[in-house]
């Protein structure tokens, strides 16, 4: 008894500090990398950002010039995402929390399909739409493509983040509006969405920061023009392949190309502050607290 | 209090439901002719291959307040939830026999469900108020069946939030959140939410069990004072609240395969003559 007293003693006074460190250590590295990458776009790209730079068209193949273009397709590529996947995501997730039984056989089929989705490299989404959407639709190198394709790729992330937020709002509130002879229907719409929509609403951002960030699935679908695009058929190229051709193919292209990886992290930062902002304060306040 | 549920009383006017709050009560019902409202009939129910209640053959007398008492696990909210069929969201869950209410097949597969339950009311152990403003607890339901006009909406809010006593307290907040309330006031929010669709039973499950014993006095007060006007079936542990505010007790009782009837009776009959051992051993407090 004693004896191992003792030895927990000597172990909690080595072991202690060691975790600590540990913990702290690692916690560090991970802040000190993002803001070596952030410090290293700083330094490279903030002298060339100015509202010129956010508005204009790219020249010389971007070495000059600015993103415009690239920003308004980028932002169409985004929306025909949220279009397309939000409401097939919130759907397939109502269906498989309200309307399945726990567990049911098609529910795990779905989740596993879901799950496998989820792992699937991104360049394969690419390789997918370019053969369904671009191809077999007819739809070609389009914003319609590239944002149908991200919807597919964010599509796991989005069903199982608004799973998770509804299976987490209590069944007392189900029981509740059945006893009250509400329709599934009405009980969804008054109570189990409004309750969830602090999860949904970050599942969702958490998809556009995904589909954002997205290189390899829209090289294939959206294409490369660097034109403003005048319709959701014409190519339309993403920030994220900017950076990527800019650093890639183009000599010269680097100064450009950091301003823009500024611009796209910045955006990141941006959608994943509201999420957390959303989470933590604004959407549970309305609905819990006095 | 009482005058207002005397307002929208359709019961015998003999009954003054305000001496009954405390107390003993006469053995019979106080009121109307002991006409059964809800017949039941061999029910049994089980969850999956598990029986949790077998058998069960009850009336239930209009106007009353009936005590289901018991041991947990013997199927007291299994009995309450066949009576509003809220059996029908629990997936695997199974019940047969029969359930007549008012002279209707409540288990009838075509029935009106929703319906049903605007008929038969539930009050759950856990008050659990929808995460709205206290107002819209009330009207959403109410709009979802179809009341519409404003004024329609007012007077039933302020009626029933006067009936569970709650109108003084909140009438200058009810845009605030309702789970700001405190348990008690919850509690008697759900009792009203539920009295807004004219509902002619009421099904208790434990509803003072969450509250603290000044809350659960003021929510069982309430309770006695809905005899009369509705037919109320309450589940309760508390014997001493089963005696002050039941007419009619039925006592249950876990056996080998799911729970059974004991003993039903008038309330007085149970506590102090019970017919069955097994039910003068639980009421005196030597089980449960
Ligand atoms: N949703 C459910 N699924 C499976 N078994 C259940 C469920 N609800 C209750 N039971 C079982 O049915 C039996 C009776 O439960 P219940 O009706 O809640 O009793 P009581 O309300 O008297 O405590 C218990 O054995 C319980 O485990
Ligand atoms: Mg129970």
């Amino acid at each position: 008894m004693f004896e191992a007293g003792r030895f927990a003693m000597v172990r909690g006074r080595v072991l202690e500090p060691l975790m600590t460190l540990a913990v702290w250590g690692s916690a560090l590295l991970v802040a000190g990398a993002f803001l070596w990458l952030v410090g290293d776009l700083l330094w490279h790209g903030a002298e060339r950002l100015s509202w010129a730079f956010l508005s204009s068209s790219p020249l010389n193949a971007g070495r000059t010039g600015g993103i415009g273009p690239i920003l308004v397709s980028t932002l169409l590529i985004l929306g025909v995402a949220v279009a397309a996947a939000v409401p097939l995501g919130l759907a397939t997730a109502v269906l498989l929390t309200e309307f399945l039984r726990p567990r049911s056989r098609f529910g795990r089929l779905v989740g596993l399909s879901l799950d496998v989705l989820a792992g699937v490299p991104s360049i394969v989404f690419g390789l997918f739409g370019n053969a369904f959407f671009s191809v077999f639709l007819g739809l070609g190198f389009s914003i319609l493509s590239g944002g149908l394709t991200l919807a597919c790729m964010v599509l796991p992330i989005l069903i199982r983040t608004a799973e998770a937020s509804l299976r987490a709002v209590p069944d007392d509130w189900r029981l509740g509006s059945a006893a009250l002879g509400l329709s599934r229907t009405a009980a969804l719409r008054h109570i189990l969405l409004p309750a969830a929509s602090s999860g949904l609403v970050a599942g969702l951002l958490l998809g556009v920061g995904r589909a954002m960030a997205e290189t390899a699935a829209l090289i294939f679908t959206s294409g490369y023009v660097d034109r403003m695009p005048s319709s959701l058929f014409d190519s339309g190229r993403a920030l994220s392949v900017h950076i990527y051709d800019l650093s890639m193919n183009v000599a010269g292209g680097d100064g450009n190309a950091y301003a823009s990886a500024l611009v796209l992290i910045g955006l990141l930062i941006l959608i994943n502050g509201t999420a957390l902002y959303l989470a933590e304060h604004w959407l549970n306040r309305r609905i819990i607290a006095p | 209090m009482t005058q207002t549920l005397d307002r929208h009383s359709g019961c015998s006017p003999s009954i003054d439901a305000g001496t009954y709050t405390v107390g003993p009560l006469q053995s019979g019902p106080p009121c109307c002719v002991p006409e059964p409202l809800i017949r039941v009939t061999n029910l049994s129910v089980s969850y999956g291959d598990h029986p949790a209640l077998k058998d069960v053959t009850l009336d239930i007398y209009k106007g009353c307040i009936t005590a289901l008492i018991g041991p947990s696990g013997c199927g007291k909210t299994s009995f309450l939830s066949a009576l509003n069929r809220l059996t029908d969201m629990i997936p695997g869950c199974r019940v047969e026999g029969g359930i007549r209410i008012g002279g209707q097949d409540i288990l009838a597969p075509r029935l009106d469900v929703s319906a049903l339950r605007r008929e038969v009311g539930m009050i759950f152990q856990k008050p659990n108020p929808f995460p709205l403003p206290i107002r819209r607890n009330i009207e959403m339901p109410l709009r979802e069946h179809g009341m519409k006009k404003r004024a329609d909406l007012d007077e039933t809010l302020e009626r029933v939030l006067t009936d569970v006593g709650l109108w003084a307290e909140v009438k200058d907040r009810l845009d605030k959140p309702a789970l700001a309330l405190s348990g008690g006031q919850q509690q008697r929010l759900c009792i009203a939410r539920a009295l807004a669709l004219a509902p002619s039973v009421l099904l208790m499950d434990e509803p003072c069990s969450a509250l603290d014993p000044i809350a659960s006095g003021i929510v069982e007060d309430m309770i006695a004072q809905l005899r009369g006007r509705y037919t109320v079936v309450i589940v309760t542990h508390n014997l001493a609240q089963a005696k002050r505010i039941a007419n009619y007790a039925a006592f249950f009782w876990l056996r080998e395969r799911g729970g059974t009837l004991v003993e039903f009776g008038h309330c007085r009959q149970i506590f102090e003559a019970p017919a069955h051992d097994l039910t003068a051993a639980y009421v005196s407090g030597m089980r449960g």
